[in-house]
């Protein structure tokens, strides 16, 4: 992905006309700052400093509102995450299920410790709170998709597919 | 009984097609025909309390609307759900969309609301996806927007994604959260019934307790009341999670023996294992003893009179192998990462209190520990803007109590004898 500086950037068209639709639904446009951050992370990758102060710009509001409420919430990422985010439940009914052994089986296997990014950009591991998957614990939730039931196989089959560059469907594995 | 699941298992329930074959979206008329005072009044008479975790009668909160005011009135739903041990709005969201959009036509015609915001995890992204496709459906058959059903009301339901914070699962959290700003807690009063989003009356009422409203509406207050204790009126989705051998979510009316409830159910404690304790209503409840638990029925009067409380409906289950000292390391540090920071006694509690209960763990804590942390769950206990603060010290003072030799052996053997992981 190209480098963005302040000057270039910019929602693109289908971004644009879902942040107008957003605008729409508020009635204050300060309100628009979060679903305009989640289009401006997904367009961007990560909410830098020059993208939040677009999004403030955009929102008529101060940058450093755009950076308080980007740093207050967790899913906000101000530096690019992996290709592949892998984000492990570590709470409760988690940790009761095998969460840590997986925990380590991904820092072994990834060589990554929470927080890190793979130098390839291929894989970044992050330990979660509950994703409210308990029932089906433990929990992997990789990218918006989650991986219920996970085993050391499973996790096995889930880091192969991403090595080959796709998210393999939770239901094939 | 099935009120809030009975279209779970159906292929396709999501759809408006499925939801309508099952007679859906009739209440939603029948109730546009009541007037919304009689809406109202038929909730209260029902006893639906608030499924998000405290309880409180669904009718007399919409009561609290102030009536004739000259501003917009709001209705948030509230499928935040991040209570540990929770995952029942999701299901609904997943599995019956429409009737969660059925009730908020109920509740915002019986309010006289005309933009309801449903504020959802964002996480759930599957999830959101639903919703909204469910959503589109409602608005292109005229269920939603400037007339709906053909009755002159109108109603606008917009979704807001959540970015990762517990807090916003507090009512005046998530109403900060919509307004576009970080999610902590307001000071009350004012209540958000009065003073709430964009400093407008506002109704904020959880996934389920929205979805009950159907069925209040289209088979009578006095059939939902007749289910359950009478403080207890109705059926709830309890998630049931750790060591049991069915984990899931089931709908049960309450008023039940808890243990048999678990047994006939969730198939009781995994592999066979004797029960050590029960956390009831999500991390934030005080823990059962296995005693307390075999003589519990599930309703809200009888766990407040075990001194916990059914929250949210989550019940994480402890087998006897569970180190309970690890497991409340784990809870102290959900609370110390999720304290939004602005009042002390939280921010500085929850940090401390892990870090104690997390030295005990590994070995290095002293007996005096065990004192300190109750005194500064003291400290924590109705000190600050939100619940959060409470929502740690509850656990955590009846873990030290109840289990307190757990944590003296800890501290004697220098470290845990538990297995590393039970699952």
């Amino acid at each position: 992905m190209e480098k963005h500086t302040a000057a270039t950037i910019a929602f693109d068209e289908e971004r644009e006309a879902r942040f107008q639709r957003t605008l729409r639904a508020y009635p204050e446009k300060g309100a628009a700052l979060l679903p305009a951050l989640w289009l401006a992370q997904e367009q961007f990758g990560s909410l830098s400093d020059d993208v939040l102060a677009y999004v403030a710009s955009r929102l008529e509001c101060a940058p450093v509102k755009a950076f308080a409420v980007a740093e207050f919430y967790t899913m906000y990422k101000r530096e690019r995450v992996g290709r592949f985010h892998l984000q492990l439940c570590r709470n409760l009914t988690c940790s009761l299920m095998g969460s840590e052994k997986l925990r380590a089986f991904i820092e072994n296997a990834v060589g990554i410790q929470p927080g890190g990014r793979t130098p390839d950009g291929l894989f970044s591991l992050e330990l979660v709170e509950c994703l409210g998957s308990c029932g089906t614990a433990p929990v992997l939730r990789v990218n918006d998709t989650y991986f219920e039931n996970i085993t050391i196989e499973r996790m096995k089959a889930i880091l192969e597919n991403c090595r080959k560059g796709t998210l393999p469907d939770p239901e094939s594995l | 009984m099935k009120i809030i699941s009975a279209n779970f298992e159906k292929k396709d329930s999501h759809t408006l097609a499925v939801y309508e074959a099952g007679g859906g979206y009739a209440a939603a008329r029948k109730a546009l025909s009541m007037g919304g005072g009689a809406v109202v009044e038929e909730v209260k008479k029902s006893g639906l309390r608030g499924r998000g975790g405290a309880g409180f009668p669904a009718g007399v909160k919409w009561g609290f609307v102030p009536k004739g005011v000259d501003q917009p009135v709001y209705l948030c739903v509230n499928a935040d759900e991040g209570e540990p041990g929770t995952f029942k709005d999701r299901h609904i969201m997943e599995k019956d969309p429409h009737r969660l959009i059925e009730g908020i036509i109920i509740a915002s015609y019986a309010v006289g609301i005309h933009t309801a915001f449903i504020y959802v995890r964002g996480e759930y992204v599957f999830q959101i996806a639903r919703t909204q496709r469910a959503v589109d459906e409602a608005y292109a058959k005229g269920y939603l927007g400037p007339d709906v059903m053909g009755s002159g009301f109108a109603l606008d339901v917009v979704i807001h994604r959540g970015a990762g914070a517990y807090i916003c699962g507090e009512e005046t959290g998530l109403i900060e959260s919509i307004e576009g700003k970080k999610g902590q807690p307001r000071p009350k009063p004012p209540f958000p019934a009065v003073v709430g989003l964009f400093r407008c009356p506002t109704v904020v009422n959880n996934v389920e307790t929205i979805s009950a409203l159907p069925f209040i509406i289209n088979e009578g207050a006095e059939k939902y009341a007749s289910l359950g204790t009478p403080k207890s009126t109705g059926t709830m989705l309890f998630s049931v999670s750790g060591m049991v051998e069915k984990p899931g979510v089931y709908e049960q009316e309450f008023g039940v023996n808890f243990w048999e409830f678990l047994e006939k159910r969730a198939g009781g404690v995994k592999g066979g294992r004797a029960l050590k304790a029960v956390v009831p209503g999500g991390s934030s409840s005080p823990i059962l003893t296995a005693d307390e638990a075999r003589s519990a029925t599930l309703d809200y009067e009888s766990l407040a009179e075990k001194g916990s409380m059914l929250g949210s409906g989550a019940i994480i289950v402890y087998s006897e192998d569970v180190c309970l000292v690890r497991a409340l390391a784990v809870i102290t540090r959900f609370y110390a990462h999720e304290s939004c920071g602005q009042c002390p006694p939280c921010r500085e509690g929850t940090y401390w209190l892990h870090r104690i209960v997390k030295r005990i763990e590994t070995g290095a804590g002293t007996m005096s520990d065990l004192d300190l942390i109750l005194r500064v769950c003291g400290n924590m206990r109705g000190t600050t803007v939100c619940v959060l603060s409470d929502a740690c010290a509850m656990p955590v003072e009846s873990y030290v109590r109840k289990f307190r030799s757990e944590f003296e052996e800890h501290i004697t053997r220098g470290g845990c004898r538990f297995p590393a992981e039970t699952g």
